[in-house]
């Protein structure tokens, strides 16, 4: 068997007395898209900083293709995370550059390519977001919330990466333009033949994104298959999640 | 018991605070050391620091210079020693004026404005999006803001020297009517290299601490607008404090010998 593109053993990360993941496992095949669904702080986001080495686990190890990723320097983080882009839940341009800078920023630091051709893959990369070349001139205080995410996107799939992470994709957008950005990251995912890592609470972007999906729970998967099975998934967290009820096994802490 | 407790979490939280500045220090000059250099960032740094401080250093060495002379001259004028005014003016604006204040008002004016720049980025995720597109934000954003802040806070001191000891003049010529050419010759005459170069070492060491306070609790800074605000406000206020410090222990290493 192939070696898988993340292969996540035995995490663990607490931050001060709070356990956030605990004995967290977690493979991920070349070429799938897994979309990892749990409730608000369960980890969801440290899962995807710590495939990143934004985060470093207390214990455990991550290994992306192949490579064990825990304790590498940043001079080799660097060379790792080259092949990776990722999309941020508030899109996270920066505000000092303007939007073609914001997309070409990886082409130009990271990738050492002259302005000029760089500005051009933005452009090119700004269309296939469905954005056109009058964007790229503004900065991203002028852009709609929705335009940002596009843009976001943009930028993380400028450098063709083979590993994409989006950060709860859909938060924060009406319904339509939610459905316009799953279609886009689908697209974009099929396009480079890349492998995705989405975290969303939103099931309707489970559905459309996923190949896979995984539950997160109180710091563990607790549930990992196939899309097409989440509906008969006989696991009553899983349930109870895509239903979306207050009753039952997870039980919120609101004080009555 | 629950006050030994108390104790106990403050002094370890600090002892937490300490190590992590001092990483954090030590990481940001390595990297304004090895490459890539960001030119254009260092650049901009220098134009923000340097050219948009000058107005405020030149009103406070300005007006630290007049009243130096007024205070001397009342003293002076008491053991009729009023040509040691001059003598005053230029060295206390050059060893302690200039660089203190310069110090004090580019802190309040770049270091909050830096704290608040980082933090801003960090709570809006733009330093862990620097890290995914293959940029390190020490090298990207620290590096810079430190040059930036090295090399001006020098030349900055070294205008408001000119500008206090002016400012003396100032007074002494045309409000307590001193013989200009005799004010001058008795600046000139007590004026040592060692007076500006120290006076411009010590700036260059707050520039450094300046940058670093602000950078350190920037990129820190967590908790949104609020944590924010907090950072800027805490980059001042250790800032300033390390200043009036270190300006003290730099002192005495220059000049008690």
């Amino acid at each position: 068997m192939a070696t898988p593109k993340v292969e996540m053993k035995h995490i663990y990360k607490s931050f001060g007395s709070k356990k956030v993941l605990e004995d967290f496992s977690l493979t991920v095949n070349k070429g799938e898209s897994l979309v990892i669904i749990g409730g608000s702080g369960t980890g969801k986001s440290v899962t995807i900083k710590s495939i990143l080495g934004l985060l470093k686990p207390d214990k455990g190890s991550i290994k992306v293709d192949g490579k064990e990723i825990v304790g590498m320097s940043s001079k080799e983080l660097e060379e790792v995370n080259s092949r990776s882009g990722m999309l941020f839940q508030g899109a996270a341009l920066f505000d000092s550059l303007n939007v073609w800078r914001n997309v070409a920023f990886g082409l130009i630091q990271g990738k050492k390519l002259k302005p000029k051709e760089a500005r051009e893959i933005a452009i090119e990369k700004l269309k296939d977001v469905g954005l056109s070349s009058d964007v790229a001139e503004l900065f991203p205080d002028e852009l709609s919330g929705g335009m940002k995410k596009r843009v976001g996107l943009a930028r993380a799939i400028a450098g063709n990466p083979e590993l994409i992470f989006f950060d709860e994709p859909t938060t924060g957008l009406d319904p339509i333009m939610s459905d316009v950005i799953n279609d886009l990251i689908k697209r974009c995912v099929d396009d480079l033949g890349a492998t995705a890592i989405t975290i969303t609470h939103d099931m309707a972007s489970a559905r459309k994104i996923a190949s896979k999906v995984a539950m997160l729970y109180q710091g563990k998967i607790i549930w990992h298959g196939d899309v097409k099975d989440i509906d008969n998934s006989g696991n009553p967290y899983v349930e109870q999640f895509i239903s979306g009820k207050a009753e039952g096994p997870i039980q919120m802490e609101v004080r009555k | 018991m629950d006050f030994i407790n108390l104790i106990g979490r403050v002094f370890l939280n600090f002892l937490q605070s300490m190590g992590r500045f001092a990483i954090f220090g030590a990481k940001s000059v390595y990297n304004c050391f090895t490459p890539p250099f960001y030119f254009r960032s260092i650049a901009a740094q220098m134009v923000e620091i340097g050219f948009y401080s000058l107005p405020v250093v030149a009103l406070t060495t300005l007006f630290a210079g007049l009243v130096i002379a007024l205070q001397s001259y009342a003293g002076f004028t008491k053991f009729s020693a009023e040509g040691a005014v001059a003598m005053v003016v230029e060295l206390s604006v050059t060893r302690e004026l200039a660089p203190v204040m310069a110090g004090l008002m580019v802190a309040g004016r770049i270091g909050a404005a830096m704290a608040a720049e980082l933090g801003t980025m960090r709570v809006t995720e733009q330093i862990d999006a620097l890290y995914t597109l293959s940029t390190n934000p020490f090298k990207y954003l620290i590096a810079p803001r430190i040059w930036g802040a090295v090399l001006m806070m020098p030349i900055l001191v070294f205008i408001g020297d000119i500008i206090g000891i002016y400012g003396g003049y100032l007074v002494c010529v045309y409000k307590l009517g001193f013989n200009p050419s005799t004010y001058i010759s008795n600046t000139w005459e007590y004026l040592q290299y060692m007076d500006i170069v120290s006076g411009m070492v010590k700036a260059a060491v707050f520039g450094l601490i300046i940058a670093l306070m602000g950078c350190y609790n920037g990129y820190y800074s967590k908790g949104g607008a609020q944590g924010v605000g907090a950072a800027a406000t805490n980059a001042v206020v250790t800032a300033s404090i390390l200043i009036l410090i270190t300006n003290y222990m730099l002192t005495e290493l220059f000049f008690m010998k």
